[in-house]
């Protein structure tokens, strides 16, 4: 049976290669299928499918809304939610990122002990289920919550601030959640920088804002990119978050998606728009490793 | 006097503390002229960089004071000083240019961009780097990126200039060529250099002045002539070339002049700088092209037997067993040819005319 196997080595790479293609067969490619399949399919109005009704049906509807008299007209509706989602997951990238950074340089500053402390500190929120976390957020942010409720007391505000259900609360509560997402990956190529290449930076008279600049910051690109993906993405494929603080005012694609499937029972246009959510995504990914490679070459 | 450019006054650094504390610099005391070639010799781990360090601000003394142009500069940080570094491990930017990387100090001090351009240029062909502008430091090889280094460094004509054996990679073709640069570099622009390095030879050659340290002090500074013919302690005398050591007794001695007894009962006087007393017990250094030999006889102050000679050419350098123990080591100038004057076996004397001897302070 070795001896078989030493004498062919495409039967060997295909057993090598095999159990992980079984993986990502199985739960990538049949679920992704399934979703192209029913976003293609007619609506059952009692949930699922009508199997082997074929229709583009749900993608017109992501634009356009049928009258009575079979016209369509520009219904903006999903789009808007599909642009509210992406510029909020922009929005909680950089908010992520201005927090994140000197979060990350902070620790990389520290010795050694107290270091692995930190990492190990960052990580916790992760130990407490996602719909608990948000939950406090919930607490905090409501009128009769904690900060309205100091601010009352103190006599700064006359009437609670509407903090909760608002897009900054959804905001808030994304960075929060993917926090850790960004200040692992900048911590792990800070920690690479060499820091006698700070001190040179010093010796050519660079003050500590332009060092942070010109130095620390391209030096910690890998980190900044890898962070801001993996706090992007997920993102606009929030549904907890956006369902708990921002209500029904600040619907997320997530949001949107779930609703198709439940209340709506619209399989077909739940899938096509999970659909448009992928297509969104590799897209700008897509553009980002373009960018990156372009910037490689250029320098 | 002019004012010194760089001082150090009573200079201490300590490292860590309780038990595992390093006093890396302890009492130092040096005072750098304007436009001085000036060289820090001395083993690895002496101090050498972390005085480098303490100049250019990236470490604080623990106690004393340094002074830049006179002024204490404690509070200064390294980018306000007009000192710059060629590092030890070059610490070239990696994300830049060579040009970007000698360019970044001017590009600091807000310097307009054709003079950034045409100063890099000039700089690089300086340290011969020219075609090698556009690269990036990890596509250069080590000899380069410290050419680069050192370019960076001198591009911005600091006030002084720390070099942490700024040479230590290249080979030694291009050492020898870079020595020759660097010198002429230093007398043509004025720049006061601190140069760091553990090569006895490289230091010799270089220097107006050399400090020689060791385990945190500065044990001798002084011209190269007279750190290698006047040493004062048996590690300079040790550290630098070849030397015989003698044990020697103090019999009579007054003013600067000594009359000591050799190992074996001869008498000798030489000139001493520190105060010895008579019964107390010398060190004498002498080096061995400054001994001669002679057949026995009277007028030589050690006797002994060659054990090993060693013909190098130009000289011959000759092991002597001493009488009275010990070796003894004499280079001979091959003046009259390959003829050989002393077998290995034959008795001979040693003779030390009294300016080749150095009375050492311990
Ligand atoms: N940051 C530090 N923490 C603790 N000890 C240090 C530190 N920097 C230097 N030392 C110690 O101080 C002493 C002097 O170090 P330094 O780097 O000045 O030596 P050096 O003369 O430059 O040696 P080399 O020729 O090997 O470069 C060494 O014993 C070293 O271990
Ligand atoms: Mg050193």
């Amino acid at each position: 049976m070795l001896a078989t196997l030493r004498r062919h080595p495409a039967l060997q790479r295909l057993l090598l290669i095999g159990p992980s293609a079984a993986v990502i067969g199985f739960f990538m490619v049949v679920p992704l299928g399934l979703m192209v399949a029913v976003s293609l399919m007619g609506r059952n109005i009692y949930g699922g499918v009508h199997w082997g009704d074929f229709t583009t049906e749900a993608y017109v509807k992501f634009l356009f809304e049928r009258n009575l008299d079979d016209t369509l007209a520009f219904n903006p509706v999903y789009l808007q939610i599909f642009l509210r989602s992406f510029w909020l997951s922009l929005s909680t990238t950089v908010v992520a990122l201005l927090f994140g950074f000197p979060v990350a340089l902070y620790m990389t500053l520290q010795r050694e002990p107290y270091r692995t402390v930190l990492i190990f500190l960052v990580t916790v929120p992760f130990w407490t289920n996602l719909l608990v976390r948000n939950y406090a957020w919930v607490l905090l942010l409501r009128d009769t919550g904690l900060i309205n409720g100091a601010l009352l007391g103190l006599g700064v505000i006359d009437h609670p601030l509407p903090l909760l259900y608002t897009p900054f609360a959804v905001a808030i509560g994304l960075a929060y959640s993917f926090m850790p997402f960004m200040v692992l990956p900048i911590y792990a190529s800070l920690e690479k920088i060499d820091f006698r290449l700070v001190e040179a930076a010093y010796d050519l008279y660079a003050g500590r804002l332009t060092m942070l600049r010109r130095v620390v910051l391209p030096l910690a690109r890998p980190g900044i990119v890898a962070g801001s993906t993996l706090v992007f993405v997920p993102c606009l494929g929030a549904y907890v978050t956006p369902a708990l603080l921002g209500g029904s005012k600040t619907m997320m694609i997530g949001n949107l998606v779930a609703g198709r499937f439940s209340e709506a029972r619209d399989w077909p246009f739940g899938a096509a728009l999970a659909f448009f959510l992928l297509a969104m995504v590799l897209l700008a990914m897509l553009l980002q490793a373009l960018r990156s490679r372009r910037q490689a070459e250029a320098g | 006097m002019a004012v010194s450019a760089v001082e150090a006054q009573g200079v201490t650094k300590v490292f860590g503390s309780g038990a595992g504390e390093v006093r890396a610099l302890d009492e130092v005391d040096v005072a750098i002229r304007q436009n001085e070639f000036f060289t820090l010799l001395g083993p690895s781990g002496c101090g050498k960089t972390t005085l480098l360090r303490l100049i250019a601000g990236f470490e604080q003394p623990t106690s004393g004071e340094i002074l830049l142009e006179g002024q204490p500069i404690a509070g200064t940080p390294p980018f306000r000083r007009p000192v710059n570094t060629v590092f030890q491990s070059y610490a070239l930017f990696p994300h830049m240019s060579v040009a970007q990387n000698v360019g970044f100090g001017m590009e600091m001090l807000g310097k307009d961009r054709r003079t950034i351009a045409e100063t890099v240029e000039r700089t690089l062909d300086l340290v011969k780097l020219g075609g090698l502008a556009g690269r990036k430091p990890a596509q250069l090889s080590g000899g380069q990126q410290q050419r680069v280094a050192l370019a960076r460094a001198l591009a911005n004509r600091p006030k002084v200039l720390l070099l942490d054996e700024p040479l230590s990679a290249l080979d030694l073709k291009l050492r020898k060529e870079m020595q020759i640069e660097l010198k002429r570099l230093q007398g043509e622009t004025g720049i006061t250099f601190v140069f760091v390095t553990h090569d006895q030879e490289e230091a010799l050659t270089m220097s107006d002045r050399i400090a020689v340290m060791s385990a945190g002090r500065i044990l001798q500074v002084g011209s190269p002539t007279e750190i290698y013919e006047k040493p004062t302690r048996r590690f300079v005398a040790d550290f630098i070339g070849e030397t015989n050591f003698l044990a020697a007794e103090v019999v009579a001695g007054e003013a600067g002049s000594l009359r000591v007894r050799l190992p074996g009962g001869r008498e000798l006087s030489v000139l001493d700088a520190f105060e010895h007393k008579p019964g107390q017990t010398v060190t004498l250094a002498v080096r061995p092209e400054r001994a001669e030999l002679a057949e026995g006889g009277a007028e030589a102050q050690l006797a002994g037997r060659v054990e090993n000679l060693v013909y190098f050419g130009t000289d011959t350098t000759y092991h002597v067993g001493l009488e009275a123990g010990g070796g003894f080591v004499v280079r001979l100038q091959n003046r009259e040819g390959a003829r050989r004057r002393h077998e290995v076996g034959a008795s001979v004397g040693i003779r030390l005319p009294a300016e080749a001897v150095q009375v050492l302070r311990d």
